[in-house]
């Protein structure tokens, strides 16, 4: 025993004398290139083992989102068509006045526009930025052949905005590939003629109520989700597994069936003259004209979506339930502890994991729900998604791109949010 | 199996009911020596079910102070009898008092009792701290007078180092200490232990059996102690009940339990344990003559047998068995041996036998100077102490 203890720090110091000078293999090869190269052949094979999947992930999905930013702000329209102009733009500052030589390099332009027929795509892109200004570009480009020194009296008896500093404001900012008026029209907000950046007018304001809107919306909605889901998890945790079976089926029935047959259901039991009304009205709760109004409007989507989206909750929820040993809540019990002390301060807490994938889980879905809004939510119940629909059905895929980069932000900052609060290694999903 | 317990219950009732009544008698006196009964069972019975039942008729009293041990095999009860005790399963039948009290209806919080669970229960979440400021916040206590009390527990199982942990930076056996410090922390008076250390090494294991018994003096606390572990039993009860089939076997003072069980069950699931089986020929001034299967007659106690002409089980403990004449009474039985294997264990010669048919009868004799070491295929002649072999029931 002596011995050994005696001679225990002489083997650490060898150890750190070795450790010292660089190790190397039996055969003087460095320890570290040699580990590299006896990994390197397993590191290849795990690879190529997942090289399909990342090939198909950076196909499906980092490209798309990639070329989805690039095009909120990134449009083309005008400045490839209109190089002349875009030119003249260039060279002289914001705010000098369209002088007979701007006049005439956006001649030179229609002229090439009516070629190629291309003035509805710059008009297009103009268009975004000064609404109704399209119809002017394709009405000018019908009449290039009238474009003749003095350039600009020409352009006047074409139309006469075409000395209006809003529409010379707009097409400076459409000059360049890009640009942040997507953005800006996602805020709210636009640029005034002398290039200043305002708040649009008070009844045009839309996007920045509706992203509340979705916000707000989407949180009640995984609220109400936790508050319905956590008993219904921890049953089933608890519940013999025979039992907890039979319910978790129940549970998941809502992913067998198709989202429209769901949806029509809501609408069934919720319309005017719908089943609830109709027992609201049996019972003597309300009026035979009181009946509620609960689909096609707010409450509508709340509901359907809150139903949709709860088995997201759940299954987090119960996967987190089902391994915390009965004996913890024993445990507390035994020392002394209540209940409600012993459900709040040693049960709800290992829940958390399970609260933060479900509820992050539930509100990432809900921020970006589009479908059932667009069923149930007649004019109020509308959310983001639904006008970013709106914009890629009308072909403005810079708008409908701004709108939804701005949404993954959203999402982003409460990812990182949930990261610093509860810590992201905190999750578990299933 | 279960019909193989249910003759014994039948063939031996009479004599285990005055056995027990003796038992139990030397158990109040027991606990009576150590102040008075603290922990009762009086007739508790426990169904899951409504179709079985997993405790039958339970009754035992626990003394103040008093080291008891639940010991028997898995599914016999143990557990269901504990969780009865600490207030999460309510017993089906019958009364449980604390100190005089019933708490049949007493919710566990009210109990007072302190428990370590065999995976320790530690609260993932909270610090070695935290988990033990727990049963002392929960009582409203105040901070200094809760820091100091942590400190003491913490202390007290040489963990004071570690408040500021999780307990999945513990090892095992720290861990262990912590769910010790946290069961005693709120000085409870009883304190249940569920297989406390069953996930720990031997070594561990042995050390730790040593530091729960010197808590347990130091405190003078009442512990009711549940093991799968028969030389944990033995090392650290002031008595034992043997458990099987829902009902106590034995209950006995660990050395009563070794030298003189009072049925098969206990014998077998005792120690190692040599069984002979045979017919009693002859009781006479305690001591019973028993002829083997083979014809040979051997040397007995009569414990479940009363008359002649019964079949009996004769249980000999390997290291009580002999096979030099000159160290035996002069009028023992003696019967033929033969040598299978001798095993060399260090301490002890480990050795098997082929008697009266069967090739695993076992003796022990230790290594000693001079000790005379048999070789396989040799024939001797062995014997016991008639007060060293038991006539127990057949099974
Ligand atoms: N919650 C329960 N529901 C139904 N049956 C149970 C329950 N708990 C235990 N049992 C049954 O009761 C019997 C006794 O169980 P118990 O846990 O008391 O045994 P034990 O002696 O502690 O065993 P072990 O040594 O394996 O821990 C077993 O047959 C078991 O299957
Ligand atoms: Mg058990």
């Amino acid at each position: 025993m002596a011995d050994l203890t005696a001679a225990a720090p002489a083997a650490a110091a060898a150890a750190t004398a070795a450790s010292a000078a660089t190790l190397t293999t039996a055969d003087g090869r460095p320890l570290k290139a040699a580990l590299a190269a006896a990994q390197a052949r397993a590191k290849r094979r795990a690879f190529l083992l997942v090289a399909p999947l990342l090939a198909f992930v950076v196909l499906t999905f980092i490209i798309p989102i990639g070329q989805m930013l690039d095009r909120s702000f990134h449009h083309d329209g005008f400045s490839a068509n209109a190089p002349a102009v875009s030119a003249w733009f260039a060279e002289n500052a914001q705010g000098t006045e369209p002088d007979e030589a701007a006049y005439a390099a956006l001649a030179e332009d229609f002229k090439a526009m009516r070629e190629n027929r291309t003035a509805g795509e710059a008009g297009t892109r103009v268009n975004y930025t000064l609404p109704e200004t399209r119809s002017l570009f394709t009405k000018t480009a019908r009449n290039a052949d009238d474009l003749a020194p003095p350039f600009k009296e020409a352009f006047l008896a074409i139309d006469d905005r075409w000395d209006d500093a809003a529409v010379w404001q707009a097409m400076r900012s459409s000059s360049s590939a890009y640009t942040a008026d997507f953005y800006l029209a996602a805020l709210d907000m636009e640029r005034a003629e002398d290039g200043s950046i305002r708040r649009v007018e008070e009844n045009g304001r839309i996007y920045i109520y509706l992203f509340a809107k979705t916000f707000l919306v989407s949180a009640l909605i995984t609220l109400i989700c936790l508050l319905l889901a956590f008993p219904v998890a921890h049953l089933l945790a608890t519940l013999p597994m025979a039992k907890a079976n039979l319910l978790m089926i129940l549970v998941l029935l809502p992913f067998w069936t198709s989202l429209l047959v769901r949806t029509t259901s809501w609408i069934v039991l919720l319309q005017g003259e719908g089943v609830v009304n109709e027992l609201f009205i049996a019972l003597g709760l309300i009026g035979a004209e009181g009946r509620l109004q609960m689909i096609y409007n707010q409450l509508g989507t709340i509901i359907v979506m809150t139903h949709v989206l709860l088995p997201f909750m759940i299954l987090p929820l119960y996967s987190v339930m089902r391994v915390i040993p009965p004996s913890y809540a024993r445990a507390a019990r035994s020392l002394g502890a209540t209940s409600w002390t012993t459900f709040r301060r040693i049960y709800l807490p290992q829940t958390l994991p399970g609260i933060g994938a479900g509820s992050l889980l539930v509100f990432i879905l809900a921020v970006g729900y589009f479908i059932t809004p667009a069923l149930v939510g007649g004019a109020d119940g509308q959310l983001i998604s639904n006008l970013i629909d709106f914009h890629m059905k009308n072909s403005n895929w810079s708008m409908a791109a701004a709108l939804s980069a701005m949404l993954l932000a959203g999402v982003l900052v409460l990812y990182w949010l949930y990261d610093r609060l509860v810590g992201i290694d905190n999750l578990k999903l299933g | 199996m279960q019909q193989g317990f249910g003759f014994i219950e039948i063939k031996t009732s009479g004599q285990t009911a005055d056995k027990t009544g003796e038992t139990n008698l030397a158990a109040t006196m027991a606990a009576k020596s150590q102040s008075d009964v603290f922990v009762v069972f009086d007739h508790v019975q426990k169904s899951y079910d409504g179709v079985s039942l997993v405790v039958k008729d339970l009754n035992l009293s626990i003394g103040k102070g008093e080291f008891l041990t639940m010991l028997g095999p898995s599914g016999s009860g143990k557990t269901t009898c504990l969780m009865m005790l600490a207030g999460f399963e309510t017993a089906t039948n019958g009364e449980i008092l604390l100190d005089g009290r019933p708490i049949n209806q007493v919710p566990p919080h009210k109990r007072g009792i302190g428990m370590v669970f065999q995976n320790y229960a530690l609260f993932p979440h909270m610090t070695v701290g935290e988990n033990l400021a727990f049963p002392l916040e929960v009582r409203g206590m105040g901070k200094t007078e809760r820091e100091a009390k942590i400190k003491r527990a913490l202390d007290m199982v040489q963990m004071g180092a570690f408040a500021n942990r999780r307990p999945a930076q513990l090892s095992g056996g720290q861990q262990q200490r912590i769910a010790l410090a946290r069961a005693l922390v709120f000085d409870p008076k009883l304190v249940l232990m569920d297989e406390p250390l069953g996930a720990l090494d031997k070594q561990l294991r042995e050390h730790m059996q040593f530091e729960i018994k010197h808590l347990h003096e130091s405190l003078g606390i009442t512990v009711v102690y549940v093991t799968h572990d028969q030389g944990e039993a033995l090392t650290m009860s002031d008595r034992i009940a043997v458990f099987n089939d829902g009902r106590i076997q034995q209950l006995a003072p660990p050395a009563d339990l070794y030298e003189r069980p009072d049925n098969s069950f206990v014998a077998q699931f005792i120690g190692e344990n040599n069984r002979l089986e045979g017919t009693v020929e002859e009781i006479k001034g305690g001591r019973a003559l028993v002829r083997l299967g083979t014809g040979e007659l051997i040397d007995a106690t009569p414990v479940n047998v009363q008359s002649v002409g019964q079949k009996t089980l004769v249980s000999i403990r390997p290291e009580r068995v002999e096979f030099k004449p000159d160290l035996l009474p002069a009028d023992a039985h003696m019967i033929d041996a033969e040598v299978i294997e001798v095993i060399y264990m260090g301490d002890l010669f480990r050795t098997v036998l082929k008697v009266a048919g069967h090739e695993d009868f076992v003796i022990k004799s230790r290594n000693t100077l001079g000790q005379r070491v048999l070789t396989p295929g040799e024939k001797i002649r062995i014997g016991w102490a008639p007060a060293d072999a038991r006539a127990l029931d057949p099974i």
